[in-house]
C-alpha cells in the first residue's frame, strides 16, 4: 500500500508550482496514495529483456529542410494573448527575485 | 429536420440544390438552440461567421467534395483563428485565450468547404471520461439527461446525436472518442497515431494523443478522416504513408475476413448486456461471411496502469505551459514569480488535472523514473507485441468499448481510480497506437445505446470502415434517435 504523507504531499505540490490548502492535503493524499497502489501493479511484469516504447509508430527524429516557414502568427498576435503587460514586445512578468 | 442528415445525406441535397447549406447550418443552429440548454454539449456558438460562410458557398454553388456545406461542431482544444478556445478550463476561460492560428484539421477542413459553427464541451484540457471535470459543467446524454455523455468528448458525442450538428471533431487520448460515441449512440473512430496532425490541438499526452471524427455513420467517419488524414509538417508524428482511399473500402462484403475475439475482454463478471451485444454483433458478422477467431491478448489488464502513469507523466510537461506569462488566467496580488506561477496554476486548474500534474511529476521525479515512466513505456512494448502476434492471423480485432453503458451523473465522485477503469477497454489500442472505432451495437433494457469495438492494423483503418460499414448495412442501430 503506497501511503503519501502529507508532507510528501505538499512537496510533490511545490515541484507541480501549485498550494493547496490543508484541507487539500487531506483530499488529495488518499487519492494519490490509491492511484499509486493501482499503478503499482506494473511492477509484477517482467521486463528485464524488453525495449521501452516512447512512441508507438516508431518514428524518430524527422527532420525538414532547413528553410522560415512564414505562415505563422505574427509576434504582435502572439503578444495580445498574453493578460500581462507588454513592453518593447516584451511581456512584463512579476519579478524572478520578490 | 435537415440538421438529422447524415454527411452523405445532405452532400446529395446540397447538390441536387434541394437545399441550400444556409438552410442545413440554420438547421442545426435551431437545433441547438432548442435542446442545448437540457444537454450542455455546446460551449461556444459560432453562428454568424459560420452563416456567412454557408451564404457564400451557396452562392458559389459547387458541391463537389462531400464536406462542402457541411456544418459541424469542434471540440473546445481545437485552435481556430480568432474563434475563443478554451479546454474548457478556467485557466483559458478566464481570459477567453483567442487563438492567433488554425490547427492543422480544422484548416484542412475549411478548404473542403465544411463549416465550423462552434465548439463542444469536453473535460478540462481533455482529462476526464465523463465531462464532468469541464469548468463549463457536464454535458448530459440525449438519451437520459440524469446520466453522463461520456468523456472527453462528451459535447461531440451529445451533439452528433442530437443532431446538433452534421459531425464533430474529438480527440482520443485514452478512449474519449470512443467512450463517449458508445454512451451517445453515434460513431467515433480513434486513428492510428500520427495519422492525423495533432498540430494546433491542445496537448494531453503528446505520445498518446489523437485526433478524429464523431459521426452517424461510419461512411461519415470515412469521408472526415480521409478529408483530416496525412502528413503535416507542423507535426513530425505524422507517417508518411498515403491515405487510401476509405469509401471505396466499404464494399459491405467481409466475407473471408478474419476478425480476432481476444478472452482477456470477455472476462466472467462483466455485465451480460454488453457481452450479449457484442456476441450478437459477432453472429451478424459471421453471417456476413467473416471468420471469427478466438485470439489472446495477455497484457491487456496492464494497459490502463500503463496508461495512469504515461499519461499523467506527460500532462505534468504539458502542463507546465500554462503558467499565466504567455496567455490565460492571471493574478494580481503575487510578490514574485515563483508566486505568481502557483497563484495562477493554483486558481486556474480543476482537481484532475492537478491529481494528473502531481502523479506525473512524483511519477518522473528523481529516484521513480525508472520504477513507473520507463516500466510503463517497457510494459507498453510488451502490450503491442501482443497485437503485432494476433495480426498475424486475424484482420480486425472486437471487443466492447466500455464496461457498462452511460454511468450516472456524479457515480464516481471522489473516487478516481473507478473513473480510471471506465477506460479498460479503451487503452491498450492506445498503448499499440493502432486504429479502432466504435459503432452501435444495441441499447440496454433502459433505452441506452452500447457499443462494438473495431480495431485494426496499425495504419488498417480501411479495414475496420469495411468491418463496421457491413455491420451497420446488416443492423441498423444508427437509425434510432433520442427523444428530447
Amino acid at each position: 500500500m503506497a501511503s503519501l504523507s502529507s508532507d510528501d504531499v505538499r512537496h510533490i505540490a511545490k515541484l507541480c508550482r501549485l498550494n493547496l490548502s490543508d484541507g487539500e492535503v487531506k483530499k488529495f493524499g488518499p487519492e494519490l496514495s490509491s492511484i499509486l497502489d493501482f499503478i503499482e501493479t506494473l511492477q509484477k511484469v517482467d521486463t528485464n529483456s524488453v525495449e521501452p516504447t516512447p512512441q508507438p509508430t516508431g518514428i524518430v527524429n524527422r527532420f525538414r529542410e532547413d528553410e522560415i516557414v512564414s505562415d505563422g502568427p505574427t509576434t504582435k498576435e502572439l503578444l495580445e494573448s498574453s493578460p500581462l503587460p507588454i513592453i518593447d514586445n516584451q511581456i512584463q512578468t512579476p519579478s524572478a527575485h520578490g | 429536420m435537415d440538421n438529422t442528415l447524415t454527411i452523405t445525406q445532405a452532400h446529395a441535397k446540397l447538390k441536387s440544390k434541394e437545399i441550400s447549406s444556409e438552410q442545413l447550418v440554420q438547421s442545426c443552429i435551431d437545433r441547438i438552440e432548442k435542446v442545448d440548454a437540457t444537454l450542455n454539449a455546446v460551449v461556444y456558438k459560432n453562428y454568424e461567421l459560420a452563416l456567412e460562410k454557408a451564404k457564400k458557398i451557396d452562392t458559389e454553388g459547387k458541391f463537389d467534395h462531400p464536406l462542402t456545406g457541411i456544418p459541424y461542431l469542434t471540440k473546445d482544444v481545437y485552435c481556430e483563428k480568432g474563434i475563443p478556445t478554451t479546454g474548457c478550463s478556467t485557466m483559458l476561460r478566464d481570459k477567453d485565450y483567442v487563438p492567433p492560428f488554425d490547427c492543422t484539421t480544422t484548416q484542412r477542413l475549411s478548404r473542403k468547404g465544411a463549416i465550423s459553427i462552434g465548439k463542444t464541451n469536453t473535460d478540462e484540457f481533455t482529462q476526464g471520461a465523463s465531462t464532468e471535470t469541464s469548468c463549463y459543467g457536464v454535458t448530459k446524454n440525449p438519451w437520459d439527461t440524469t446520466r453522463v455523455a461520456g468523456g472527453s468528448s462528451g459535447g461531440s458525442a451529445a451533439a452528433v446525436a442530437a443532431d446538433e450538428c452534421i459531425f464533430a471533431l474529438g480527440t482520443d487520448t485514452g478512449g474519449s472518442i470512443r467512450q463517449p460515441a458508445a454512451f451517445c449512440g453515434c460513431t467515433g473512430i480513434r486513428p492510428t497515431y500520427g495519422r492525423t496532425s495533432r498540430y494546433g490541438v491542445m496537448s494531453m499526452a503528446s505520445s498518446l494523443d489523437t485526433i478524429g471524427p464523431l459521426c452517424k455513420s461510419t461512411e461519415d467517419m470515412a469521408i472526415v478522416l480521409e478529408a483530416i488524414a496525412g502528413k503535416d509538417m507542423y507535426d513530425g508524428t505524422t507517417g508518411d504513408s498515403d491515405v487510401p482511399d476509405y469509401t471505396a473500402a466499404l464494399t459491405g462484403d467481409v466475407k473471408g475476413m478474419k476478425i480476432g475475439l481476444p478472452k482477456e475482454y470477455f472476462a466472467d463478471g462483466m455485465d451480460e448486456e454488453i457481452r450479449t451485444s457484442v456476441m450478437d454483433a459477432v453472429e451478424v458478422l459471421k453471417g456476413l461471411g467473416a471468420e471469427i477467431i478466438d485470439v489472446s491478448l495477455p497484457h491487456t489488464e496492464y494497459a490502463t496502469p500503463c496508461y495512469y502513469v504515461i499519461c499523467p507523466s506527460e500532462v505534468s510537461s504539458n502542463m507546465a505551459r500554462y503558467d499565466g506569462i504567455r496567455y490565460g488566467h492571471t493574478v494580481s496580488d503575487a510578490t514574485d514569480l515563483v508566486d505568481y506561477y502557483h497563484k495562477v496554476r493554483t486558481e486556474g486548474f480543476g482537481d484532475e488535472v492537478k491529481r494528473r500534474i502531481m502523479i506525473g511529476t512524483y511519477a518522473l521525479s528523481a529516484g521513480y523514473y525508472d520504477a513507473y515512466y520507463r516500466q510503463a513505456l517497457k510494459v507498453r512494448t510488451l502490450i503491442k507485441q501482443d497485437f503485432e502476434e494476433v495480426y498475424k492471423n486475424v484482420d480486425a480485432v472486437i471487443a466492447p468499448v466500455t464496461p457498462t453503458a452511460a454511468f450516472a451523473i456524479g457515480a464516481h465522485e471522489g473516487d478516481p481510480v473507478a473513473m480510471y477503469l471506465e477506460d479498460i477497454y479503451l487503452d491498450p489500442q492506445v498503448m499499440a497506437g493502432i486504429p479502432a472505432l466504435s459503432i452501435p451495437c444495441g441499447f440496454t433494457k433502459g433505452g441506452l445505446p452500447l457499443g462494438l469495438q473495431v480495431m485494426g492494423k496499425q495504419w488498417g483503418e480501411s479495414d475496420i470502415f469495411k468491418i463496421a460499414h457491413a455491420y451497420e448495412q446488416a443492423s441498423n442501430w444508427s437509425e434510432k434517435k433520442p427523444a428530447l
